[in-house]
């Protein structure tokens, strides 16, 4: 294969929307317009942990504008859902409308459709929810230590077990406590991420739009439009076929899109009514009842030898996937699978968990579960060397995975460049190196 | 409450919209012109997605009120292609890669417009001054201050463009 069959690569090639967004042409999902377009706005749960003793839509439904009020009871299929229940992850643990109890400020009970934006608001603002409000968990270690109280009967230690028995996303590598107890230096550290929130400049929403044929047309920012469409007639127990997607650029995402947040409430609504519904996040909504990437702590143990080799990695760490499941036990192993970084480590040994505290649901996010670990492994690399007294660049290059090392996941490296990385942020850095390690290869371990 | 008529000059065109009393001009623009390069990323004056120029000056239209600016002269982002031509402003942000999901690009635009117009060789500082109410989450601001820079070089005819 030579260079000119590649086509793009080596080449800098033009960005083809890049025109039409510099002449404001590219059609978002909110850039089409129907005449007697209805609103949706959603009552959203006042308190983090409560039951809730009653609902009263009676002022929301004489509020003037407002056209139809929805809530649990007009749900026609599912009550509660997981995204990921048709490729058998579950339980499905989420109400798409909060019926017995809430378990994070936020959480949709009521959905409120107006004439205006401003008309649904202001029902939405008059909807009345008694709340019987029960302690909360905000803190992943507290959630599973036993005194705190289960958010859901699912999980009645708020801890996420995986379908094959496992209390946790596990590797299990070589001996990490015999490598322990050979190493020259143990270093040791605890590291917290925060919750982030993906922050699109375009909010979360979408219109859904009723046709005469008995099918609904959704025009919906979401990042997955196929996944978004087949959970909404899942949702709603209504044949896929019925629904009509059309996804287009969206306005940021980073994640933050696909969670199936607006879709399934606003075709039942268009349903409802026969009229086009448009589902917008305000940016308070996007801000704080959208699922932001999890947080989450981790425990860092290494073993290391006074020549810079790191002989043991031991890591547990708690992913806080908020009230409710989505993702996040995807998350973990993803987290799991890329412990203990770019590095070739004979022993390593990984739990990673996930918890349910009475925070928003926690979402996808760039490089889910990756980010965290890079995070805690990266600060912690500085610490070894810094331990040591060995320069953090040499200590990285000599640890650095080489092709054919195996995985701590079981799996051989392949076209890896960590060296040659190293090497080239070096050089950009102006960080002078040795020459042994300037003449390191990801090819060779010997080499250098 | 009673909708009323409202007459505005929206890029070189007198136009008459019905609309409530208290629409935004950002409603009036993009639901009933359907001048939707008015992005709308937060409704509340803090991210600058639905700038416009008033009079040349660069406004909100989120926080302006469409019957305030009757009588006023109101650029979107869409005026500056009544030829159909690309401007320089504009080919200086695709030159640049000043853009990714393009969500935050005509505000940005307008308000380049607006510093480039009143002071058309701005230093580094003052366009990022100029550009300080617009946020974009995709692309980092860096390439944004190049295009502007670039179009100040091609405005006062120092570079072709
Ligand atoms: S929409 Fe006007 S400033 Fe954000
Ligand atoms: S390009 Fe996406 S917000 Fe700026």
């Amino acid at each position: 294969m030579s260079m000119k069959d590649l086509g793009v690569v080596g080449r800098s090639v033009g960005q083809r929307d890049l025109e039409s967004h510099a002449r404001g042409q590219t059609a978002y999902y909110e850039d089409v317009h129907y005449p007697r377009m209805l609103h949706l706005k959603m009552h959203r749960s006042a308190e983090p942990h409560a039951r809730i003793v009653s609902v009263d839509t009676s002022a929301a439904e004489a509020s003037p504008g407002v056209v139809c009020v929805l809530t649990h009871e007009d749900l026609p299929g599912k009550k509660v859902w997981n995204g990921l229940a048709a490729v058998g992850v579950g339980p499905e643990d989420e109400p798409i409308l909060a019926f017995d109890k809430v378990r994070w400020r936020g959480e949709p009970i009521v959905a409120v459709v107006g004439e205006s934006a401003e008309a649904a608001r202001a029902g939405a603002a008059k909807v009345k929810v008694e709340y019987d409000p029960l302690p909360g968990v905000f803190d992943v270690e507290e959630a599973i230590a036993g005194a705190a109280p289960a958010l859901t009967a699912h999980w009645p230690r708020n801890h996420y077990i995986y379908p094959d028995d496992h209390a946790a996303a596990q590797i299990r590598f070589g001996d990490v406590e015999k490598a322990f107890a050979e190493a020259d230096h143990i270093v040791e550290d605890k590291y917290q991420t925060s919750p982030i929130e993906q922050a699109p400049m375009e909010t979360n929403g979408c219109i859904a739009r009723p046709g005469g044929d008995g099918r609904i047309t959704v025009h919906t920012n979401t990042q997955a439009v196929h996944f978004a469409r087949d959970n909404t007639a899942a949702i709603l127990d209504i044949a896929p076929g019925r629904l009509r997607f059309l996804g287009g650029t969206v306005g940021g995402g980073f994640g933050g899109k696909v969670d199936v947040a607006v879709e399934p409430i606003s075709v039942l609504a268009a349903m409802r009514t026969g009229r086009p519904v448009k589902f917008k996040y305000t940016r308070e909504e996007e801000m704080q009842v959208s699922s932001t990437r999890s947080a989450w702590r981790l425990y860092v143990k290494d073993g290391v030898m006074n020549d810079g080799r790191i002989t043991a990695r031991k890591i547990t760490s708690y992913q806080d996937s908020g009230a409710y499941l989505r993702f996040s036990s995807y998350g973990s192993m993803k987290h799991a699978g890329h412990m203990p970084g770019p590095y070739t480590i004979p022993n390593v040994w990984v739990d990673a968990h996930v918890v349910f505290t009475n925070r928003p649901p926690s979402s996808a996010m760039r490089g889910f579960g990756v980010m965290a670990a890079s995070f805690a492994i990266e600060v912690q690399m500085d610490k070894v060397a810094k331990t040591i007294g060995m320069d953090p660049w040499q200590l990285r290059l000599l640890n650095a995975y080489r092709n054919d090392d195996m995985k701590a996941h079981r799996k051989e490296v392949e076209d890896g460049a960590m060296v040659e990385t190293i090497q080239a942020a070096a050089r950009l850095a102006g960080k002078e190196l040795p020459a042994a390690y300037q003449a390191m290869t990801s090819w060779d371990r010997k080499a250098g | 409450m009673e909708s009323k008529l409202i007459r505005l000059t929206v890029n070189g065109r007198e136009e008459a919209v019905v609309a409530d009393p208290l629409a935004t001009l950002q409603d009036v623009l993009r639901d009933s012109l359907e001048l939707t390069a008015v992005k709308s990323g937060c409704g509340q004056g803090g991210c600058g997605s639905c700038s416009v120029l008033v009079d040349g000056e660069l406004r909100l239209s989120c926080l302006t009120l469409a019957e305030r600016v009757e009588g006023a002269e109101i650029t979107t982002l869409e005026g500056l292609n009544e030829t159909n031509a690309i401007v320089p402003l504009q080919q200086a942000f695709v030159e640049n890669y000043a853009a990714q999901c393009g969500y935050c690009t005509a505000g940005m635009v307008m308000a380049a417009k607006a510093l480039l117009d009143r002071n058309p060789a701005p230093s580094r500082d003052e366009i990022v001054e100029g550009l300080s109410g617009n946020l974009c989450r995709c692309t980092g601001f860096a390439p944004i201050v190049r295009a502007v820079e670039q179009a100040a070089r091609a405005l006062s005819g120092e570079e072709a463009s």
